[in-house]
């Protein structure tokens, strides 16, 4: 069961992480942390999780930390020197963090190698991949996708935290829209959407892909908001690259607390 | 080189854990393979950079994967990939690329591969493996499998080691001569055109190293250095990140006085023409007529 406080209890500590860290990549972590606390309360053995957007990484240290994987004392060295807490997930350093990432479009690829492993082996369990909107413009994505389609990765699901925007400009501003339902749909992948701040929504969608062993990879398309949860961070470019000052930080944990009741 | 490859690979095929993957390249050469080893002989299309990306993902798995496509394809487009997924996890990922060098030669510069080891060697954990012979081919073979590590595997033209080389951990290594006046160090299939030049009487002590990052200076090739004091370096790689570079490093390090140093390598397009493989050569220096005029520079 997910306690029911998670969603903004959680966003209050990615918050205080990058406020300490005086880091910026607030609006992408706040934008995915859903679909993060959906997977772990979900996952069963077997299954793995790339967080393809590397940059997003509080948001996979406070969930691991809430579930214990990360120590209150190691969450203290975020983005520190001697560190293992980079402001990308570092290489082999946690059991539920599978790969490095940092540079977009890596992540696929390696879910696509890992649900091919389980195919060759012929174990259970699913592969997940997290990316951005932003990084389905990387090339890989179209190789992979049609990797993943030829090799019938049944067992490969794609989430694409789709908040609309990218590095420089929103997504329809820069190479038009790249993760479009269409696009995935055409190339032959099973594409689902959901709204990526429910919970129930989502892990709804994770249990259709599952069922679904037609032979056929998934992807789920789920509609967020960039800065979730922060009045003053939701859509917009600014707290994909913005650090908090101390007026910024309060402003934040008040939103927060009154969104979420905490 | 490449039909031993496939035939070495065929041989150890029956091992589960051992997964190929092809950038779609083999025709003529690895259907035995794909007839051999089914749901773990993948074609991944022409995708150099979701092909070491899957590959990681496969290696994770526990499995051992060598990635094949023509050299120049497999080192330069999927960089990234090998370093962030395959380097940095320190997965038994095996990029063999065919054709290192000039062998493509008329062919153009998009197939040729000088950089290669420049590019490769200093990334984390990854051995580089530049067999000269087809005998060390095998020798490279069995510790890039039995490793488990990144790597690298360069093929070319093979033939057959010479007698007067015995081979060692890092190579191959002569009978050191007492009287001899010059140590040759030399690299990939290209020492052929070396052997080539060197009549029989002549005292040199040849030397061949077939793995980079080459990083300690073997103490018989520091005793011919110590001899002769005098250093030729035959390549087919630029002199950036090429055994010259390295081997004079090691002679600096190891306080060993050189006299004459000299470099032999690839020079790239000096008058813009191509050629067959023997052309590029010749424009570089490194042919047969050459190495035997310089090697008589050094002994006169």
């Amino acid at each position: 069961m997910i306690p029911q406080d998670l969603q903004g209890k959680l966003r209050a500590r990615i918050i205080d992480m990058n406020y300490k860290a005086k880091s910026g990549h607030i609006g992408s972590a706040l934008s995915c942390l859903d679909i993060l606390i959906t997977y772990f309360y979900n996952r069963q053995p077997g299954d793995s999780l790339i967080l393809s957007k590397g940059h997003a990484t509080s948001a996979i240290y406070a969930v691991l930390n809430e579930l214990g994987e990360i120590s209150n004392e190691v969450m203290e060295t975020f983005y520190k020197n001697a560190s293992v807490m980079t402001g990308h997930p570092a290489p082999l350093k946690f059991p539920s963090i599978p790969f490095a990432t940092g540079s977009l479009g890596h992540g696929f690829p390696l879910a696509a190698g890992i649900a091919k492993a389980k195919k060759i082996k012929k174990e259970g369990g699913t592969s997940y991949v997290l990316m951005s909107d932003g990084e389905t413009n990387e090339g890989t994505t179209w190789e992979a996708m049609h990797f993943a389609i030829q090799n019938k990765l049944d067992n490969l699901v794609a989430i694409i935290d789709k908040n609309r925007w990218q590095g420089f400009g929103n997504i329809s501003d820069v190479l038009g829209d790249t993760s479009s339902p269409v696009v995935w749909k055409t190339i032959g992948f099973e594409v689902s959407e959901v709204q990526g701040h429910d919970l129930v929504a989502i892990k709804n969608e994770f249990a259709i892909a599952n069922q679904h062993k037609n032979g056929i990879p998934k992807v789920i398309i789920a509609n967020t908001i960039k800065g979730k949860g922060v009045d003053f961070m939701e859509d917009t470019l600014d707290w994909h690259y913005l650090s908090m000052n101390e007026a910024q930080y309060r402003a934040a944990q008040a939103s927060v607390a009154a969104n979420y009741g905490l | 080189m490449r039909k031993h490859f496939s035939n070495y690979i065929e041989k150890i095929a029956d091992q589960e854990d051992i997964v190929f993957i092809t950038g779609d390249l083999g025709y003529n050469a690895l259907e035995n393979l794909r007839d051999k080893m089914s749901d773990r002989f993948i074609n991944a299309g022409v995708a150099e950079q979701n092909m070491i990306s899957v590959a990681a993902g496969i290696a994770s798995q526990g499995f051992r994967v060598v990635c094949y496509s023509i050299a120049p394809f497999i080192v330069y487009r999927c960089l990234e990939q090998m370093r962030n997924d395959v380097c940095f996890h320190n997965l038994p990922v095996y990029i063999a690329g065919n054709g290192g060098g000039y062998h493509y030669g008329a062919l153009g510069s998009s197939h040729h591969t000088l950089e290669d080891l420049a590019t490769l060697s200093g990334l984390p954990n990854i051995r580089c493996y530049v067999p000269a012979f087809l005998d060390d081919m095998n020798t490279c073979m069995d510790e890039m499998f039995a490793r488990r590590q990144p790597a690298y595997l360069r093929l070319g033209i093979g033939k057959e080691m010479p007698e007067s080389l015995s081979q060692t951990s890092y190579g191959a290594a002569p009978v050191l001569n007492e009287k001899a006046k010059m140590t040759i160090v030399a690299q990939c299939p290209v020492v052929n055109n070396v052997i080539a030049a060197l009549a029989s009487n002549q005292e040199v002590d040849l030397f061949v190293v077939n793995r980079m990052p080459f990083t300690e200076m073997p103490a018989e090739m520091a005793a011919s250095i110590r001899n002769t004091n005098q250093v030729l370096t035959v390549e087919e790689h630029v002199a950036v990140g090429g055994i010259g570079m390295a081997v004079a490093t090691l002679a600096e390090k190891n306080a060993i006085s050189v006299k004459r140093f000299e470099c032999l390598c690839a020079q790239g397009y000096p008058d813009g023409l191509y050629g067959n493989q023997n052309f590029h050569q010749q424009a570089s220096g490194l042919d047969t007529t050459n190495i035997s005029n310089v090697i008589a520079s050094f002994l006169e």
